[in-house]
C-alpha cells in the first residue's frame, strides 16, 4: 500500500513535469498553428542557465530567474526571427525548420557547455527525503516540484480565465481572424504567447536539472512524452494538458512499477521481466490509441 | 552540422632530414566525436594523440598520419568511413570505435579485407568467441569483463541479496550475465528500464520495497547520472551498497554526479592511480597536454597507439605482409599503463581487473581510488570459443 502511495506521488511529479512542458507546447499548437518540434530546447536552455546560475551564485532562486528569463527570452527571439517567417507555410515545413533547431541548439550548448554534461544539486534547503507517513519516505525536492507545479497550474488557471490577456488567448485558440479583426495586435500576442510557453519550458527544465542530467540533446525525450499528453488531452487546450499530463504521468509510472509484479503471477520471472519491460514502454502510447479511438480530438479539444 | 570532417594529420618532420622523403603510416580512426557520448571518441583520441606527440609524430620510431572521423555513434556511418579508409586511403591499420553495434558492423567485415583492426573501446562478445579473428585485436577488454570483477567483488564482500538493473537492449542484458557469472548469492530483482529513460523514481521505488543487501547497476552514459542523482536523493544510499562497472564512473562523469556517487564502488581495468612507471608518465603527461585526469577511454586510446608503435618498431614500419606485423601486435612488447597486459588465444586481453572506489580529493574534485585486485590474469569468457 505504502509502495502504490509512493508510486503514485512519483506519477504525480512525472505529470507536473510533462504539464509545464505540454502547457506550453499545447498553446502555441491550439493558437499559432504552429508545430514547434524545438519546444524540448527550451527546457534543455532553462536547466543549462539554471545549473550555470546556481553554480556560479550560489543561489537556487538564481538558478531559477535565470533559466525563467533565458527561456522566455530566447523563444521569443526565435518567435521573432524564425517562427514569424513559417505562420503560412506548410506543416511540413514548420517541422523542418523546427527540426534543425533542435540541432542547432543541442551543437549551441556543446559549443558554449562542452560535451560532459552539467553537475546540479538541489539547494541545501531541499535535499534529502522525509517521512510522509510511516514508512513513506519521500525526496523533498521532488514534492516541491509538485507543489510548485500545481501553484503554476493555479497562475495559468488566473491568467486564463481571469485577465484580459487570458481571454485574448482564449479567443486567439478558437478563432484568429476574429480576434484580429477585433484589433487585438495578434504579432505581440503570438510573441507572448510563445514566450510564455518557452517560459514554462524553461522552468519544467531548471526543475529537472537536479534530477536528471543536464546534458546536450536531454529535451528530446521528454519532448515525445510532451506530445503524447496534448494529443490525449486535446490540441490547444491547458485543462487537457493538466489531464493528460497526469494521466501519462501516472499510467507510465504505475505501469514500470507493477507490470513486472502482475506479469509475474502467471509466467516465470526471468520471461515475465522481458515482457513487463516492453510493455510498460509501450503503456502510454496504447493510452494515446484507445484515447483516440473514444475521442478523436482527444479529452478536451479547444477547437469547438 | 553534426559530420564535421576532422582530419589530424602528423607529419615526421625529423625523418624527412636523414631520408629524404619517406611516407608515414596510415592509421585510420573511427569513433565517436559527437552526439551525447561523443566525450568517450574524445578521450580515445587524446590519449592515442599524445602517444603520437610524445614522440613526435611517430609511434615505434616509424613516422605516421591519424585520420580521424566521427562515426555519430551510427553503424552505417562507421561502415562508410572503414570503406573509404579501406579503398581510397589504403590504410591497413583501423582503430577507434566506441559502441559494440557499430563495432559489430565494421569489424566483422575489415578484418576479411586484410585490414587489421585495433579495438580501443568495444568488445562485443562475438568478437571474442566463434566470431574472432587474427585481424582482430581488442587492446580495451571484452565488455563482461567490467561486470565480472564486480560480481566476484560482491559474493567475495557477502553481499547476500543484489538487486540488478539495466536497460533493456542487448547490451544491457550481456553486462547482467557477465555480473551474473561471477555472483554466487540470491538474485532480488532484475529489472531492464526503456533505453534512454530520464527518470528512475518508479524503480527506485521499488528497490526500498524489495530491501536488496547491493544494487548492481548498467546504465551507460546520462542514464546512469540520473540513476546516482535520484538514489542518493532517495536515501537509500544510506542503507544498500551501490556497485556497477567502470562505465558510469570515468572522471568526466563524475564532475556530472558528483557527491552522489561518494562510495560507489566500481570494476575497471584501469585507474589512475595505479602504481606502474608507465602509468604515471601517462597519467602526468595528458594532464598537462589536455589539463584533465585521463578517463579509462584515453589510457585505451595510449595504449592501443604505443602496441601500434612497439609493432611498427618490431617490421620497421613494413607493412606490405601483414603477418609479421600481427605477429608482433601479439607479442605485446609495450610497457602497458595497465600494467599486467598481454594476449589470450582469442587476442583479447588478460590483464588484471580492480575494484575502485569514488571518493572526493583534498581540493574538492570527485575521482576513483583504487581498493583492491580482485583479478589477476584474467581470461574472458569467450575465448574457449574462438577457433583460432
Amino acid at each position: 500500500m505504502l509502495l502504490l502511495a509512493e508510486q503514485i506521488l512519483n506519477g504525480l511529479q512525472l505529470g507536473i513535469t510533462l504539464f509545464l512542458m505540454s502547457a506550453g507546447l499545447t498553446l502555441v499548437f491550439g493558437i499559432m498553428q504552429v508545430i514547434n518540434l524545438a519546444h524540448g530546447s527550451f527546457y534543455m536552455i532553462g536547466a543549462y542557465l539554471g545549473a550555470t546560475a546556481f553554480a556560479a551564485t550560489g543561489s537556487f532562486f538564481a538558478g531559477i530567474a535565470a533559466a525563467l528569463c533565458g527561456s522566455a527570452l530566447a523563444g521569443m527571439l526565435v518567435e521573432f526571427l524564425v517562427l514569424r517567417r513559417l505562420y503560412y507555410r506548410e506543416h511540413l515545413d514548420q517541422v523542418l525548420a523546427t527540426f534543425g533547431l533542435i540541432m542547432f541548439f543541442n551543437e549551441l550548448t556543446r559549443m558554449i557547455w562542452g560535451r560532459q554534461p552539467l553537475f546540479m544539486n538541489p539547494p541545501s534547503w531541499l535535499e534529502g527525503s522525509i517521512e510522509l507517513l510511516p514508512g513513506l519516505i519521500y525526496p523533498v525536492y521532488r514534492l516541491a516540484v509538485i507543489a510548485t507545479g500545481l501553484l503554476v497550474a493555479l497562475l495559468l488557471w488566473f491568467l486564463f480565465s481571469r485577465t484580459r490577456l487570458g481571454m485574448q488567448i482564449r479567443a486567439g485558440a478558437s478563432n484568429r481572424q476574429m480576434i484580429g479583426a477585433l484589433g487585438v495586435n495578434i504579432r505581440l500576442l503570438y510573441t507572448l504567447v510563445f514566450g510564455l510557453g518557452t517560459l514554462l519550458a524553461g522552468l519544467a527544465g531548471v526543475m529537472a536539472g537536479p534530477i536528471l542530467s543536464v546534458e546536450s540533446g536531454m529535451g528530446e525525450s521528454i519532448l515525445i512524452l510532451t506530445f503524447v499528453v496534448i494529443v490525449i488531452g486535446g490540441i490547444g487546450s491547458i485543462r487537457g494538458a493538466v489531464v493528460g499530463a497526469l494521466l501519462v504521468g501516472l499510467v507510465d509510472t504505475l505501469g514500470r512499477a507493477f507490470l513486472p509484479m502482475i506479469f509475474r503471477i502467471f509466467l516465470d520471472n526471468a520471461y515475465a521481466d522481458g515482457v513487463a519491460a516492453s510493455i510498460a514502454s509501450m503503456a502510454i502510447y496504447i493510452l494515446m490509441a484507445a484515447t483516440l479511438i473514444w475521442r478523436p480530438r482527444g479529452l478536451f479539444p479547444a477547437h469547438g | 552540422m553534426k559530420n564535421p570532417l576532422i582530419t589530424f594529420v602528423f607529419v615526421g618532420l625529423l625523418l624527412s632530414f636523414h631520408n629524404g622523403f619517406a611516407e608515414p603510416v596510415k592509421i585510420g580512426m573511427i569513433t565517436t566525436l559527437s552526439t551525447k557520448a561523443g566525450y568517450l571518441g574524445e578521450d580515445i583520441r587524446d590519449g592515442f594523440m599524445l602517444a603520437m606527440s610524445q614522440e613526435n609524430g611517430k609511434l615505434g620510431g616509424i613516422p605516421v598520419e591519424l585520420l580521424v572521423e566521427d562515426d555519430d555513434a551510427k553503424p552505417e556511418k562507421g561502415k562508410q568511413i572503414a570503406d573509404r579508409y579501406i579503398v581510397k586511403d589504403g590504410i591497413k591499420i583501423l582503430t577507434g570505435i566506441v559502441f559494440s553495434n557499430v563495432a559489430m558492423a565494421v569489424v566483422p567485415k575489415v578484418v576479411r579485407e586484410n585490414v587489421v583492426y585495433l579495438s580501443a573501446n568495444a568488445g562485443p562478445s562475438k568478437l571474442a568467441g566463434d566470431g574472432c579473428s587474427e585481424n582482430y585485436f581488442s587492446v580495451s577488454y571484452q565488455n563482461d569483463n567490467l561486470d565480472e570483477v564486480v560480481g566476484q567483488y560482491v559474493t567475495k564482500v557477502g553481499h547476500k541479496n543484489v538487486y540488478l538493473v539495466a536497460p533493456n537492449y542487448p547490451a544491457g542484458k550481456d553486462h547482467l550475465a557477465g555480473f551474473k557469472r561471477y555472483y554466487k548469492g540470491a538474485i532480488t530483482g532484475e529489472v531492464y528500464t526503456k533505453l534512454g529513460q530520464a527518470d528512475y523514481a518508479a524503480e527506485i521505488a521499488a528497490i526500498r520495497a524489495a530491501k536488496p543487501e547491493a544494487v548492481f547497476f548498467f546504465l551507460p552514459g546520462g542514464m546512469g547520472i540520473n540513476f546516482l542523482k535520484q538514489f542518493s536523493q532517495s536515501g537509500l544510499n544510506q542503507t544498500i551498497a551501490l556497485y556497477g562497472p567502470a562505465f558510469s564512473f570515468d572522471e568526466r562523469l563524475l564532475k556530472a554526479v558528483g557527491p552522489a556517487a561518494l562510495g560507489v564502488k566500481n570494476g575497471s581495468q584501469w585507474s589512475h592511480d595505479l602504481d606502474n612507471a608507465a602509468n604515471k608518465q601517462f597519467v602526468a603527461a595528458f594532464r598537462q597536454a589536455y589539463g584533465r585526469t585521463p578517463t579509462l577511454y584515453a589510457s585505451q586510446g595510449y595504449d592501443t597507439a604505443r602496441l601500434i608503435g612497439s609493432a611498427l618498431q618490431a617490421v620497421e614500419g613494413k607493412l606490405d605482409d601483414l603477418g609479421p606485423f600481427k605477429t608482433a601486435l601479439k607479442a605485446a612488447h609495450f610497457d602497458s599503463v595497465r600494467g599486467n597486459f598481454s594476449f589470450g588465444k582469442n587476442q583479447h586481453p588478460v590483464q588484471d581487473l580492480y575494484i575502485r572506489e569514488v571518493v572526493k580529493t583534498a581540493d574538492g574534485e570527485y575521482t576513483n581510488r583504487t581498493i583492491e585486485k580482485v583479478f589477476e590474469n584474467h581470461v574472458d569468457a569467450y575465448a574457449a570459443e574462438c577457433k583460432m
